[in-house]
């Protein structure tokens, strides 16, 4: 980027054929990925799945073990991190202790030699609403104030792409939500794209227009957050984006327009152009607030599936919906939200309930169901520790 | 840190308020005692010593109370190349301990970070001078240096140095010393700064425009100025009292002698005790001067 000058608009980012592996494991195979020019775009993922690895590839923080990284339809792939027009707000913020708040977000314009870099720089922590703090030093800030200097830091050098790496993480719900809003405004306001990783699907279904979740360095599916919410691709998006009722079954028929799958015995129909595979076994799922739940059988009529009878499990209220866990034979536990129309819970735990859903609703996978466990294990290592401290102490009671 | 001697009394800490109590005394006293008897005391007794005057018709050595404020402007006359001799070697020597220290630290603390056991045998390194006698090592380096050595003679033929000269007895070698003999003592506080520096500042700075000398410069310098100061003091204050290096027993010669050789051979050899202390006051003050004047124009209260 010239020195002097601000980018005039955003710049669109492609990854091409990017890997990145570290001695012992790679982070990122094989990824392609285009990020329109003034996007708010979202990469999301479990932890450990790459994706903080590629923000700091398109920082230039790291170096890609192959593939080409092109910003506004520059080959970046070789450029130093200090020469590329790329800003981050980094998880950590870090925000220079040495310096006072304004210091610190004048620091980058004052690299560029822009003019009048402090008032620039007081305007930038005007937006974030920090001004009155222009004099203090970061670690008198609150958490929530040093994140918000930092994307002031960020945002001031108005950077052609914008990485945010989690940067709402240190924030409590209230102060999430009014950051998130502020962001997006921010971002329609200035016009520049922004390249948001989280693990956070709310946050990235809220902010982002389009969504692309990544699992164990490849991109499982990309689209708009409705999209990618009313028709996941996979297992792995259906129970990360949300939560799913999913359901494996051999197709019995297929007409036109919808395909017939068995499900322990149940006749259940899905529309064939929300269906990836249309034969053999498959995988289909729905999503819980789609179901409806009925303490007597429900009568069949076209184009809505029923199932059950089965036993209510459980019964988790909480404000605005009910979730209600329902087993049922053959089938396995079926999860349901309920919309708190009546005051409380309808169904008592050990009621005999059935659950029916539109047809339209439902939705088929592409994964073999073989060849995938219904959930990813995504434990992290704290929680295998305590899991395996806990079996080993009963071993040791038995004994 | 022995920076903390310094430390300036105006940096606000935050602590919780503390219930006074006469433990904290009691653990304070064989300090303060210590402290009495073996620093205030000596002090003391070398500010009388400073104004003593010589007895009438007495013998060499022999002084009496008095107030004889003049013997500080004889030694100021007499002495004053030996004093400038001091600082100025101290300056040279802090300034080459500083440049070779801090990439030595830099390279232990933060490029060796991934490699432990690395970082671990150069910190050794670092300290295994210390298992030798200070006297011994400076002592082989006058051997080192002597004039038929391969070095010499190297530098002779190389043109370096004239045929006639000798390298020891000059302030080269003098310097040369006392930036040996301190280098750890620079290199470990400095250390101990990097070692803690988070390398995420400064990937923040390459993100924010500033190429590797901007970043340095104003992100990892300022960072680590904490070490600097107390390696600098470190190396500083001892290095104007050397005598040793300096001394013509070792690497110096009447002409490189510092203030302490001076200290020493009216001590010891011409027994005028009262020029003596009263060379050791002004050291003392002197250096009580320049440090404060560092001190306070670094500014390094906000850093600690």
């Amino acid at each position: 980027m010239a020195i002097g000058t601000f980018a005039e608009a955003g710049a669109d980012l492609e990854l091409i054929g990017i890997n990145k592996r570290f001695p012992g494991f790679t982070a990122i195979d094989e990824l392609d990925l285009t990020v329109p020019a003034g996007s708010f775009f979202a990469l999301l993922g479990p932890s450990g799945c790459g994706k903080t690895t590629t923000l700091r590839l398109v920082a230039g923080l790291e170096e890609p073990t192959a593939g080409r990284i092109l910003i506004g339809g520059k080959d970046v792939t070789k450029v130093k991190t200090f020469k590329r027009p790329v800003n981050t707000v980094f998880q950590s913020y870090a925000l220079f202790p040495h310096m006072t708040v304004l210091e610190n977000v004048a620091f980058g314009l004052r690299r560029r030699n822009i003019a009048d870099a402090l008032g620039k720089a007081h305007e930038g922590l005007r937006l974030v609403e920090l001004d009155h703090l222009a004099a203090r030093k970061p670690q008198q800030l609150s958490g929530g104030q040093q994140q918000r200097v930092a994307l002031a830091r960020a945002l001031v050098n108005r950077p052609a792409l914008l990485l945010l790496d989690e940067p709402l993480g240190a924030l409590d719900l209230k102060l999430r939500r009014q950051m998130q809003l502020e962001l997006k405004a921010i971002q329609n306001e200035v016009g520049l794209t922004f390249l948001h990783v989280t693990h956070d699907q709310e946050e990235a279904m809220t902010m982002a227009d389009t969504v692309a979740v990544l699992n164990k360095g490849r991109i499982e599916q990309m689209g708009a957050p409705e999209e990618l919410y009313e028709l996941p691709r996979t297992a792995f998006v259906a129970n990360f984006l949300g939560q799913s009722n999913l359901f494996t079954g051999a197709v019995t028929s297929s007409s036109g327009s919808s395909i017939v799958v068995d499900v322990a015995g149940v006749k259940v129909e899905v529309p064939s152009a929300r269906a990836q595979r249309h034969v053999g076994l498959v995988t289909i799922g729905v999503r819980p607030e789609k179901l409806l739940l009925h303490t007597a059988p429900p009568e069949p009529s076209v184009g809505t599936n029923v199932l059950g009878p089965g036993r209510v499990t459980d019964v988790s209220f909480s404000g605005v919906s009910t979730q209600y866990q329902l087993a049922i034979p053959g089938v396995g536990v079926v999860v349901v939200f309920a919309q708190n129309m009546v005051f409380g819970p309808v169904v008592h735990e050990g009621a005999e309930a059935w659950v029916s859903w539109t047809v339209d609703h439902s939705f088929g996978l592409a994964d073999v169901p073989e060849a995938l466990p219904r959930f990813e294990a995504d434990t992290d290592t704290a929680t295998i520790a305590t899991q395996v401290r806990h079996k080993l102490l009963a071993e040791i009671e038995e004994s | 840190m022995a920076f903390a001697a310094f430390g300036s009394s105006t940096a606000p800490v935050e602590q919780a308020p503390r219930r006074r109590s006469g433990i904290a005394l009691i653990l304070l006293a064989p300090g303060l005692a210590y402290l009495a008897l073996f620093f205030l005391t000596p002090l003391i007794s070398l500010v009388i010593t400073s104004v003593q005057a010589p007895v009438e018709f007495g013998d060499v050595g022999q002084f009496q109370n008095a107030f004889k404020i003049e013997n500080y402007f004889a030694v100021v006359q007499d002495y004053w190349p030996q004093f400038l001799r001091s600082f100025g070697y101290a300056l040279v020597a802090t300034f080459f301990a500083l440049i070779i220290s801090y990439p030595l630290a830099y390279f232990i603390g933060v490029t060796a970070r991934p490699w432990p056991l690395a970082q671990a045998i150069l910190l050794t390194l670092v300290i295994a001078p210390f298992f030798i006698s200070f006297l011994l090592r400076t002592f082989a380096w006058k051997q080192l240096m002597a004039e038929d050595t391969p070095f010499v003679q190297g530098l002779k033929a190389l043109s370096i140095l004239a045929p006639d000269a000798n390298l020891v007895g000059t302030p080269f070698a003098v310097i040369f010393g006392l930036t040996y003999n301190f280098i750890p003592f620079m290199t470990l506080p400095i250390y101990v700064t990097l070692e803690r520096l988070d390398t995420r500042y400064l990937e923040a700075g390459n993100d924010l425009y500033a190429g590797p000398l901007s970043t340095f410069l104003r992100v990892t310098l300022p960072l680590s100025l904490p070490g600097i100061v107390s390696g600098t003091l470190l190396t500083f204050i001892p290095a104007a009292g050397d005598y040793i290096n300096a001394s013509s027993s070792f690497l110096g010669s009447a002409s490189t002698s510092m203030i302490g050789n001076v200290i020493e051979a009216n001590f010891i050899d011409l027994l005028d005790y009262p020029v003596a202390a009263a060379l050791s006051v002004l050291l003392m003050g002197i250096i009580l001067l320049i440090v404060g004047l560092y001190v306070r124009r670094v500014g390094t209260e906000d850093l600690l």
